[in-house]
């Protein structure tokens, strides 16, 4: 599902409003009388059952934005009490995904379901077809029996009036692992043990269930308390704001932050450790290797594919080097990664470098609601520019593309790229490490999002868009080498 | 004839609540049209300066006229009337 969605439109929606709360007079009173708000008395009740019912899940979704968990929520705590909490808390760590139970619509179960379509028709070749005898025909139509159906599809592609059709769960069919399913009410639960935090649920619920925990109002606190707070924004950032980088630094400036820096400028240190450690791994003769940026995949790998790790270059993350860097340079900075996905929440949890996350939606949440407009900003530069192939990491093939133009003439480097970890992807990965051969390259890329970090579940712009200014930038680059 | 002007806003706001997903009216609109409608970006339209009117946004102008929330098709729906009434 695009990132444009009409729920995606109500979070954003709701996220400004909490940043004009936090700057307001009163931020715990304006904090809870958001809900009223947007649903006033008398108000159109445009998605659920109720008023009282979109009230209570715009609530939750606040109580997420607060940076809490909603699934062990006491319902008779107020809002008020949340948003207390939240300007009190020095650190906002765990599980960055939250299910707002209230708002998920608890979708049929998926299974494979006759629709009135069926004619009842003499061929029967859904009968027939069925290897588990899970069909017969009752009434003068097709009738499934649950408990002998495996769900295979057979049926679906027997019948000759498509009538027969999968139902299915959005937020099941996204995720890669199998880490989010229907509890004994019908609502979706996580797993974490399992889950990757790739985000695909997040983008993929139609009723906007699966929030991020956020920690915007850490951040912001931080700004309002007059500490050093220093962004570090993704090189997939770029394209998810009107205007330049340099625009873009003038206008985080302009909302407190003290200092801002590009990831691409640890990119380029990425890129050339990579190419040392791959022309290394040649010499030793090993198959392949593939790239480590990429957080889902980093934790794809830790938790469901540890056969692949020998593989996985031991570079650090470009976000790793930008912080070392940021740190050495103000040692009592609040440091703040601008990401365009959820998974680099769980880097970021790991590494003391960084305290927090803000991703391209919260930016631009605290843009609108500081009313800053960065296409009228003046450009800022930066100390340090980075280079064109560092610039390039968030879009697929930017990655190997760096590390490839560093690597010498006389090694046989054969790029390939895994875009976007899927079922079908997982499997390639693992046969890749089961035979130590990848008989597409000896360079894998690896991004758990579709066309790399601009597809990623908290990006802004259309990817299309977001390649298009990336590009522009791109133009007016250096080369790495 | 003077052309029909097909404002799309790229202030921070209206980009951020998803103008970006309109880019396909840079190519549609010439198509259906030709040189009768013209279609440019534009600065902040001013539409969404007063509270709560973020939520209403993306804008796009059509001539002096606004579009709120603009999808594709609410676009193309109010350009086709306009058409018709030149």
């Amino acid at each position: 599902m695009k990132n444009n969605s009409q729920s995606i439109f109500i979070k954003k929606d709701i996220l400004i409003r909490l940043v004009e709360a936090f700057f307001s007079d009163d931020f715990i009173k304006n904090t809870a009388s958001i809900p009223f708000k947007m649903r006033p008395k008398d108000a159109e009740v445009p998605y659920r059952c109720c008023i009282y019912k979109e009230r209570e899940i715009i609530k939750d979704r606040i109580i997420a934005d607060l940076g809490f968990a909603v699934e062990d929520l006491n319902e008779s705590e107020k809002l008020e009490d949340f948003a207390l909490l939240a300007l009190n808390r020095e650190k906002n760590i765990d599980n960055p995904l939250t299910v707002i139970e209230a708002a998920c619509k608890g979708c049929v179960p998926s299974r494979v379901y006759v629709t009135d379509l069926c004619q009842g028709c003499v061929a029967r070749a859904c009968e027939k077809t069925c290897k588990f005898g899970a069909i017969t025909i009752e009434g003068g139509r097709s009738y499934i029996d649950g408990s002998k159906c495996k769900n295979c599809g057979m049926c679906i592609q027997a019948c000759p009036y498509n009538a027969i059709v999968r139902l299915i769960v959005p937020c099941e069919q996204a995720c890669p692992i199998g880490a989010i399913s229907k509890d004994e009410n019908g609502t979706a639960v996580i797993d974490f043990e399992k889950c990757i935090f790739c985000g695909k649920c997040v983008a993929a619920c139609p009723f906007g269930a699966v929030n991020e925990k956020s920690q915007i109002i850490d951040v912001l606190k931080n700004i309002k308390n007059g500490k050093k707070v220093i962004a570090m924004f993704a090189p997939a950032i770029a394209g998810q704001f009107p205007g330049s980088i340099y625009q873009l630094k003038a206008a985080m400036i302009k909302a407190g932050f003290y200092d801002v820096f590009e990831v691409a400028l640890g990119a380029d240190i990425t890129s050339k450790n990579e190419a040392l450690e791959f022309e290394e791994r040649m010499k030793n003769n090993k198959p392949f290797m593939t790239t480590s940026c990429c957080a889902g995949y980093n934790s794809l790998v830790k938790k469901h594919l540890p056969e692949i790790k020998e593989f996985v270059s031991e570079t650090k993350t470009p976000l790793f080097y930008t912080a070392e860097i940021v740190k050495e340079k103000y040692p009592d900075s609040i440091t703040v990664f601008i990401s365009p996905c959820v998974a680099k929440r769980i880097e970021v949890a790991e590494n003391d470098n960084i305290d927090f996350v803000l991703n391209a939606d919260e930016l631009g949440a605290i843009f609108i609601g500081r009313k800053i407009e960065i296409l009228s900003m003046e450009d800022s530069s930066f100390e340090k520019e980075s280079s064109k192939q560092g610039r390039n990491y968030g879009v697929t093939g930017g990655v190997v593309q760096a590390v490839s133009c560093l690597l010498p003439d006389n090694l046989n480097v054969k790029p390939c790229m895994i875009d976007g970890i899927n079922k079908d992807n997982i499997k390639k990965l693992k046969k890749y490490a089961q035979d130590k051969n990848c008989p597409e390259g000896n360079l894998i890329e690896v991004m758990c999002c579709e066309d790399g970090c601009i597809g990623g579940n908290s990006t802004i712009s259309n990817p299309q868009t977001a390649k298009r200014l990336i590009n522009k930038l791109l133009s007016e680059s250096k080369d790495l080498k | 004839m003077e052309s029909i002007e097909v404002k799309i806003c790229s202030g921070t706001t209206c980009f951020v609540m998803g103008s970006t997903y309109l880019n396909e009216l840079y190519e549609i609109i010439p198509q259906l049209y030709g040189d009768k409608v013209t279609v440019k970006p534009s600065l902040c339209l001013g539409q969404c300066s007063s509270s709560d009117k973020h939520s209403k946004a993306p804008y796009v102008k059509i001539d002096d006229e606004y579009v709120s929330q603009a999808t594709i098709e609410k676009v193309l729906d109010v350009l086709k009337k306009k058409v018709e009434q030149v």
